[in-house]
């Protein structure tokens, strides 16, 4: 069947064939360099337009129509202009920080592909402790901003990384607890091994009512760190005009851009892994036939279908809810979400222990 | 020139919002004593988009000059040229017909739809919701259409003059307007669905920005904002003018004096609104829409005083006259300048995010402020 890990072990057997052991490595980290570059960009293109889409259909607007049909060239369009404008740096900058941060930005959320499992078999980096990685690195994020907002010797800059440093430290607990309960479940930080202990249900189906519980906080948690409103006060706009990247333009601003909504598809990639299995099928118990008909659809379009389902749940947020105030968002985390999941942590240990899941 | 406003002790980070800003829907530049997220201080400078509106009016003829007064607040734009006509006709003491009247208030009232529809979306864009905007906007094009068929115009209609109004109603109005009014009731539920009953607005809204009676009364402050704190300030209820006596409304009055009242009063006051249009809407009564008035107007020796209710609150007109042609003084009494002095009041000790929600439940229209 045609799947991404057969196109991966083809192309890895043809180098070994052709060239010598050393030569096939470096040219297979070559070519996985260029694929999550290329993914990179193609995921940037696509969720912009996306947002684009779901905010208009949200307004009862059209949305962009006018570049290519339906409008599908408009990100294109957008990135050209933003590839031939000038990038200013303020006078007063640190600009070594200044022209540092987006590229931060950016190498944190390249990074952050590594151990994603984005098909069956199919991950540039199996990492045995993938997810300790995974929110290990994505903490990296806030120092981006921060340097950002330091750096760019705006006012408004430098209150929205405040924020945002504030907020994106705070809520990293709460996803981090949140991810640990289905650690405890299946007993592995390994991504493969997460994926395949879901092989007969979804943790968020057999894990009983703690995995909902880690599930909804988890997704609170994530928009909270990406920055998205309900949660975006780092770049609240009506407030501190844009946040943190106010002084950016041209490409520069393009790559927070970009970092963002790619930090966006990797924490959904990430929900879509712990919760909602990953690459696997979804199955009904003992329906063989039906299960057999799910088990036809490849692994990646599962896959990316369950991390797109995430993203739209994100995007729905962003254009339904008004923004939270400062106090409100650490109150939410310190004095409701944490104690949740501390509790819910303590839950699924004894559940853990006991073996009462399934 | 901005370091030496204010008390700047150590550590106080003084940042000037606007007159370029996102959240200042206008060119209003407020200059802002922060320390971390609390606001210390803050002063409204004005002067940016100032046209002397006053002193133009005193060049321009008793017709002539209402046109002008559509420009200052330009949401309420009948309303100002209502209050100017009804100042003229007092000084001429000419009688108006009563279907002039009844029209007036019907455009008086859409005008006040239409505005309170403006301020929804662009307060819950203000504090980051940005869909209501789009949605209030889909039926103040209705108004807009309307208003565009039998004034002419969309924005600044010009449609009252002294002695009546501009021109006969479209044929089209009354049966256009119901079937609004009859869409409309469902609207402002879908409104408060979408808004008003979301956790988030509430934890926004509720608390934020507290004006005591006292302090609205010292202020000057009317309309929504005067009675968000309790005070009874509706010009219409309290002296009535042109069909305003002849209807049935409520006046919509709420205590708390924070952000949630000042919002609560004008989602009830939309459906006053509502109630006052279906009231008159099959009752405009035949007649002349307008009084026979010499060609040229002049105003008996003497001063002049007339007061509206606009969207926003109180708006006055103050004419001296010499028996000219042309005022020999005039002076605008506008809503908005005496409502901004009180959110100096409002914001000291809260964060800056809550300044936002202020604002926004404040409606401040900068060229109302700003003359």
């Amino acid at each position: 069947m045609w799947s991404f890990s057969n196109i991966a072990g083809s192309i890895q057997n043809w180098l070994n064939q052709t060239f010598s052991p050393t030569w096939s490595l470096v040219m297979q980290m070559i070519i996985a360099g260029i694929a999550v570059i290329s993914l990179f960009a193609v995921l940037g293109l696509i969720l912009v337009l996306m947002e684009r889409k779901v905010s208009a259909w949200m307004q009862i607007r059209l949305g962009p129509n006018r570049v290519g049909p339906k409008g599908i060239l408009q990100t294109f369009a957008d990135t050209l202009k933003l590839l031939v404008k000038e990038g200013l740096t303020p006078a007063g900058a640190d600009k070594l920080l200044f022209n540092l941060a987006p590229v931060l930005a950016l190498v944190v959320g390249m990074l952050l592909m590594a151990p994603i499992a984005f098909a069956k078999d199919f991950q540039l980096w199996n990492l045995n402790i993938g997810v300790l990685y995974v929110s290990a690195v994505s903490s990296i994020m806030v120092i981006s901003i921060l340097m950002a907002g330091w750096a760019s010797n705006n006012k408004y800059s430098l209150m929205g990384a405040m924020r945002s440093g504030a907020q994106i430290v705070s809520y990293e607990l709460s996803a981090g607890l949140s991810i640990l309960t289905i650690v405890v479940l299946c007993g592995s930080l390994n991504i493969p091994d997460i994926i395949y202990s879901q092989a007969d249900g979804w943790w968020i189906f057999k894990g009983h009512i703690p995995a909902i519980i880690s599930f909804v906080i988890f997704i609170i948690a994530v928009t909270a760190e990406t920055n998205r409103a309900p949660f975006d006060l780092a770049e609240a706009e009506s407030e501190l005009t844009a946040g943190f990247h106010t002084e950016y333009s041209g490409m520069k601003f393009a790559l927070f851009f970009l970092a963002e909504y790619v930090n966006v598809f990797i924490v959904c990639a990430i929900g879509a892994t712990l919760f909602l299995g990953g690459w696997m099928p979804f199955h009904i118990g003992q329906w063989q036939s039906f299960n057999h008909v799910m088990d036809y659809i490849p692994s990646s379009i599962w896959f990316f279908g369950k991390t797109f389902f995430l993203i739209f749940l994100i995007m729905w947020f962003r254009w339904t809810f008004p923004r939270l105030r400062i106090d409100q968002l650490l109150n939410l985390e310190w004095k409701y979400l944490l104690p949740i999941s501390m509790i819910n942590l303590l839950l699924v240990t004894v559940i853990a222990i006991l073996g009462w899941h399934f | 020139m901005f370091e030496e406003i204010g008390t700047t002790t150590e550590g106080d980070l003084i940042i000037n919002v606007g007159p370029q800003h996102p959240a200042t829907h206008g060119v209003l530049h407020l200059v802002i004593t922060l320390n971390g997220e609390t606001i210390k201080k803050l002063e409204p400078h004005l002067g940016y988009i100032h046209r002397s509106i006053e002193k133009m009016c005193e060049s321009l003829t008793y017709r002539q000059f209402i046109y002008v007064t559509s420009r200052m607040d330009y949401l309420s734009a009948h309303i100002n040229n209502q209050a100017c006509a009804l100042v003229v006709e007092k000084g001429l003491q000419i009688e108006v017909p009563d279907r002039a009247k009844v029209i007036r208030v019907l455009m008086a009232e859409l005008t006040r739809i239409a505005s309170h529809e403006l301020w929804w979306g662009a307060m819950a864009m203000d504090i980051g919701a940005f869909t209501p905007f789009f949605h209030a906007f889909r039926e103040r094009e209705t108004i807009n259409d309307i208003m565009e068929e039998t004034c002419g115009a969309r924005l600044t209609m010009n449609y009252m003059v002294p002695g009546g109004v501009m021109q006969e109603l479209h044929p089209n109005f009354q049966k256009k307007v119901k079937e609004f009014i009859k869409l409309f009731r469902l609207k402002v539920h879908e409104y408060e669905e979408l808004l008003t009953g979301n956790i988030i607005f509430k934890n926004r809204m509720k608390d934020v920005g507290v004006l005591s009676k006292e302090d609205a009364i010292s202020y000057g402050c009317t309309g929504p904002v005067g009675r968000g704190s309790g005070v009874s300030c509706d010009i219409r209820k309290l002296y009535p003018y042109d069909a305003y006596d002849k209807v049935q409304f409520d006046e919509v009055i709420e205590t708390a004096g924070d952000s949630l009242a000042r919002y609560m009063v004008r989602i009830k006051e939309l459906h006053q609104s509502i109630s006052i249009i279906e009231q008159l809407i099959d009752n405009i009564p035949e007649g002349d829409y307008q009084a026979k008035t010499k060609a040229v107007l002049k105003l008996p020796k003497g001063e002049f005083y007339q007061r509206v209710e606009t969207a926003r609150g109180e708006f006055g007109v103050y004419i001296v006259s010499e028996g000219g042609t042309t005022p020999h003084r005039i002076k605008f009494r506008s809503p908005g300048f005496s409502n901004l002095s009180a959110l100096d009041k409002m914001a000291r000790g809260s964060k800056l995010g809550d300044l936002v929600a202020m604002m926004g439940t404040l409606d401040l229209v900068i060229p109302d402020i700003d003359r």
